[in-house]
Parts: structure tokens; C-alpha cells; sequence
């Protein structure tokens, strides 16, 4: 898995760098990644700007920096109901998501029961369908069950990830026979085997993919945005367009809503960039 | 290991169970409920009574799906290829870096993907704003006037597409990354050895061995880029959608706008062959690499 991890190695281009031509290109890549984040930069910068600054102060260092937007989304607009929303819906999409893809993921790889095929099967084929298809039909089945405007009803159309069960499936065959039959022959019961020798041994693709079901889950727009309508249902990325109605030209206000919107999603791939990198690579199924 | 073939199977269907009820729920019986939703002329809510093919005679010739099919292939044509190809060109520069310049780099190229789709839209709605925002001085330089790109159709879709690229392009980056990684550095010395020059090896060595993962990452944009909704959504919020509407956008609209739920699951059953059909091109192009 050595492709997964980004940072702090440089590759088979890297002894090329120290000619003249080189350090124009670097100097190039600089001026390229300044680039690619100024946006970013300046969302940032303008949400620490009064309303009345962000259209007379176009400096790349606010004039006089508040706090004020933040304080004003905090108190003023429903932004900790969303908080919450978020949290609890993204929270239960992943802790249902990673149980139930190690769970079938074990036993498709490691079990031998009938319609196993079957469902492999169609646990692959799904990975080509469109669930962005299936959102009208999504609504009717969750206002038959009265869950329209609920937590559940956000969390179970999410729930949906045939990804994270082939990337168990594939890593649990990676492993080594003789961990399962060595088990077994001490007597331990699958279900132990399960629990204790093969996922502890792949806590790192747990973790790996419990981040990036997170991040994913806090990100989702499209379903939370059609069963949520009751604006205290809302989860913090849809409510932040709320916000833009409701506020009209307050860019201040506006941007210090979508920064408080992407800190989580921020600080979890900051804090955990090795496992954002190895998730994806894994979901992609390059292997390094 | 006979002995407890009993207990394996009881054992799999406990562990599967939660999986196969999910999906059982929540993706056989929408698909197979979208199908026949798609023969009658329901709401959204509520039954209808059959009306036999009716519903797809209509979307075959309905302007406005024509219009949506098409924005979406251009969509998918301004971000596929261009997006991979700058991809491609940001891994290249960022694989030449070491240590914490080339953490800090990719960190920069790399953040705006894990944004949600709403702040994305909130920043560039405020950078591209007619009268304050900063791209506006840009923009001016190049058409003389300021522009309201996301009411100015011919516009719109490079600007969203221009807006995707950037948001979306760190998971290609990564992928291309990881990709270069795993070319032996001797393949480069031994090149320098012989003389080759810098485009020589790109074109010798590179580029062949980095093909598949350019493979992967357009089939993967391609599949993604055809379920185009969230930035054409909120873009054209608030004005007319008809010029710019795409297919998810025209699912979405029948459904929970016009409460035509039977038309509004023909569209989707048209977006799930379309895709499907793309899947499957992909899965076959990846089982040739496979077996490479």
C-alpha cells in the first residue's frame, strides 16, 4: 500500500529538480497552487470582514477583522440545529456503513454459504448503477414509512455503498489463510474470528474508510436537500444556501456560514490526510 | 473444517443480514418501483393509473429532455478530458517536489475536493459576483465588460464546468500521483544514461505507464459527471433553468416541482440506462487492464 501514502516522499522525477529549468518549475508549481487556493483564501478572508467591508476592503488582509459573521450565524440563523443535524446524520451513515461492509465484506470473503455468489454479484453489479436515479422513488418509499423531515430519513438512502464492501471484501482475501484456521482450531467461533483477528488487524482501512464515508456524508447535498424542507431538519451543507436567501448581500455573513460549514470536513482530512489519500486510492483499487 | 458448516452458514446470514435488508429496501425495490412508476401517470405522492409507454413517447419528444441530454454531454465533454489532462499536469509538477513543500502543495491542490458542493458554490458565487467579485476585474480583461456569467446562458456551463475542474480535481491528482509512484526510478537513470531527453522520457516512459490510470480516472469522471445536479442546481437558482436544465436537474424538477412522478421516473430510468451503459463500457476496459 505504499502508492496510498502522499506526502513526504518524493518519486523517481524528483532527482531531476536541481537545474535551472527545475527551480522555474517549481517556482511555476508555487505560483499554480497559490492559484488553486486563492479562492479558498478569499472566502476565508472576507468571512472576517464586516457586511459593510467585504464591498469597499478588497485587500488580501482584512482592514479591520471581526468576528462578527460567525457571531452573527451562531446566534441569529439556525446554523447549530444544522450543526447537530449533520453531525447525528453523518455519524449514523458512517458507523452503519462501516459495520455492515466489514460484516459482509468478512463473510462474502471468508464464509462459504449459499446465494454468497449471488450476492457478490449483485454487490458489484450495483457499483454501476446510478442511485442518483433512484431519488423520486428514494422519496416516495421514506413518505410511505412517515420518515420525510427525520434523521432516519436522511441516513438510510445513504446507506447505499457497494465501494466500501469490495474494498473489505478484497482486503479480507487478502489475508492470509492460516490467521482464520488458526483460530478455528482454538476453538473460536467465526463470529469471534470476525471480531477479534481480522478486523483488528485492518484498522487502518476502517479508519480510512470511516473518514471518507464521513466526509462524504457531511458533503451530501442533493437527498438531505429533498427530505429535509422543514428548515430546522436541514443539515449545515444545505442550510448555508438558506442562509444566502435569507441574508440577501451579506457576503460577510454568507462565507463565515460556508467556513464554519467545511471545518469539520477540513480538520478531518488535515488531521488525517494519509488515510483521505489511502481511502481513496483503495476505493479506486489501486493498490500501490 | 466440516464440522461447523452449519454454524458458517448460520454465521453469514447473521453478519449479511442488515446489508441484504438495506438493499433489499432501498435499491432492488426503488429500481424495480422506478420501472413501473415509469408506465403510469402518478404523482409524486399518491397512485396512478397505468398509460402503457405513453411517458417515453413523450420524453422522446419533449424539447426540454433533449435540451437536458445535451447539456449534460457537454457538460461531461468541457470536465472529462480537460479536467484529467490538468489533473495529470498537477500530479507531474507535484511529484517533482519532496518533503513539506510537496505536502503543502497538494494540500492546496487537494482541499477544495473535500469541500461540500454548497460552500463551493457560496465562494465562487462571491468571487464571480457581478459587482464585487474578484474575477470580475478577469473577466473584464478579457470580454472589456463585467459579465453575470450565471445568467448569461452561453456562459454558464464553462463557468460550472471550469468551477468543477477545480472542485473536484484532487481525486485525480491523488490517482495520478500514486501512479507515478510506482514507476521504477532506475527506468529514469538508465534513460538519462543513454541521453534521453526529459520529453523523451515523458513520452517513453511516463505516459505508457501511466495510461491506465488516465483510463481509469476519465471513465471514472465520465460516470460521475453524467449525474451532473448539485452545481447547475445552485447556480441557476433563483433564474430560468429550461436553457441550462440537465438530466438530474429535469428529474428533480418533474418530480418535486411539477408533481409528475410517473414522468419524472421515465427521465430517471433514461439517466439509469445512460449510465449503466457507461459502467459497463468501463468494467469491460478495466477487466482488459486486469488481465494485462
Amino acid at each position: 500500500m505504499t502508492g496510498a501514502t502522499t506526502d513526504g516522499q518524493s518519486t523517481s522525477l524528483g532527482y531531476m529538480r536541481r537545474t535551472p529549468g527545475g527551480v522555474l518549475l517549481t517556482l511555476l508549481t508555487l505560483i499554480a497552487a497559490a492559484t488553486w487556493f486563492f479562492p479558498i483564501y478569499w472566502a476565508v478572508m472576507t468571512s472576517l470582514r464586516s457586511d459593510s467591508d467585504t464591498v469597499t476592503d478588497f485587500g488580501l488582509i482584512p482592514a479591520n477583522p471581526t468576528l462578527e459573521g460567525y457571531i452573527f450565524d451562531i446566534v441569529h440563523s439556525e446554523l447549530p440545529i444544522w450543526y447537530l443535524n449533520s453531525t447525528i446524520t453523518s455519524v449514523g451513515v458512517t458507523v452503519a456503513v462501516v459495520f455492515m461492509s466489514a460484516c459482509t465484506g468478512f463473510a462474502i470473503s471468508q464464509l462459504r454459504f449459499p446465494g454468497r455468489m449471488l450476492l457478490w454479484w449483485t454487490i458489484l453489479a450495483s457499483f454501476m448503477v446510478p442511485v442518483t436515479a433512484l431519488i423520486v422513488n428514494h422519496f416516495i418509499i421514506m413518505a410511505n414509512v412517515k420518515l420525510l423531515n427525520t434523521h432516519l430519513g436522511i441516513i438510510l438512502p445513504m446507506l447505499i455503498s457497494p465501494v466500501t464492501v469490495i474494498v473489505y471484501k478484497q482486503f479480507f482475501d487478502g489475508l492470509p489463510k492460516e490467521f482464520r484456521e488458526a483460530a478455528v482450531m482454538d476453538g473460536a467461533t467465526e463470529l469471534q474470528v470476525f471480531l477479534r483477528v481480522f478486523l483488528p488487524m485492518n484498522w487502518g482501512v476502517t479508519t480510512a474508510l470511516a473518514i471518507i464515508t464521513f466526509i462524504g456524508s457531511w458533503n451530501a447535498f442533493l437527498w438531505p436537500f429533498l427530505v429535509s424542507q422543514d428548515e430546522k431538519m436541514m443539515t449545515v451543507t444545505v442550510g448555508i444556501t438558506a442562509v444566502q436567501d435569507a441574508f440577501g448581500v451579506a457576503f460577510g455573513r454568507v462565507l463565515a456560514g460556508a467556513v464554519l460549514a467545511s471545518l469539520p470536513v477540513a480538520l478531518a482530512y488535515l488531521l488525517f490526510q494519509r488515510r483521505v489519500t489511502q481511502a481513496i486510492a483503495l476505493s479506486a483499487g489501486i493498490k500501490g | 473444517m466440516l464440522r461447523n458448516r452449519r454454524s458458517d452458514i448460520l454465521v453469514a446470514y447473521l453478519l449479511t443480514a442488515p446489508f441484504i435488508a438495506v438493499y433489499a429496501w432501498l435499491f432492488l425495490w426503488p429500481t424495480i418501483q422506478m420501472v413501473m412508476l415509469s408506465f403510469t401517470d402518478a404523482p409524486l405522492i399518491g397512485a396512478g393509473k397505468s398509460v402503457g409507454l405513453s411517458n417515453y413517447t413523450r420524453m422522446f419528444a419533449d424539447p426540454v429532455f433533449h435540451k437536458a441530454v445535451w447539456n449534460t454531454a457537454y457538460f461531461v465533454a468541457l470536465t472529462v478530458i480537460p479536467g484529467t489532462a490538468i489533473a495529470l499536469l498537477i500530479a507531474l509538477m507535484v511529484a517533482r517536489l519532496s518533503g513539506w513543500l510537496q505536502s503543502l502543495v497538494l494540500a492546496a491542490f487537494f482541499l477544495p475536493y473535500i469541500l461540500p458542493v454548497t460552500v463551493v458554490y457560496v465562494i465562487w458565487d462571491w468571487l464571480t459576483n457581478v459587482q464585487f467579485g474578484m474575477m470580475q476585474g478577469l473577466i473584464e480583461w478579457v470580454t472589456g465588460r463585467p459579465v453575470n456569467i450565471w445568467r448569461t446562458v452561453p456562459w454558464f456551463m464553462p463557468g460550472v464546468a471550469i468551477i468543477t475542474i477545480w472542485w473536484t480535481n484532487g481525486f485525480s491528482i491523488l490517482l495520478f500521483l500514486a501512479g507515478l509512484r510506482n514507476i521504477p526510478r532506475d527506468l529514469y537513470e538508465a534513460a538519462a544514461l543513454d541521453g534521453a531527453t526529459r520529453w523523451q522520457m515523458f513520452c517513453r516512459i511516463t505516459w505508457p505507464l501511466i495510461w491506465p490510470i488516465t483510463v481509469l480516472c476519465l471513465t471514472i469522471q465520465l460516470i460521475l459527471q453524467l449525474k451532473i445536479f448539485d452545481q447547475v442546481y445552485l447556480f441557476a437558482m433563483g433564474g430560468r433553468t429550461q436553457a441550462t436544465m440537465v438530466l438530474v436537474q429535469y428529474i428533480f424538477e418533474q418530480a418535486f416541482q411539477k408533481n409528475a412522478g410517473g414522468y419524472a421516473a421515465t427521465i430517471a430510468v433514461a439517466l439509469f440506462v445512460i449510465v449503466v451503459a457507461f459502467s459497463i463500457l468501463q468494467f469491460q476496459i478495466l477487466r482488459i487492464r486486469g488481465q494485462r
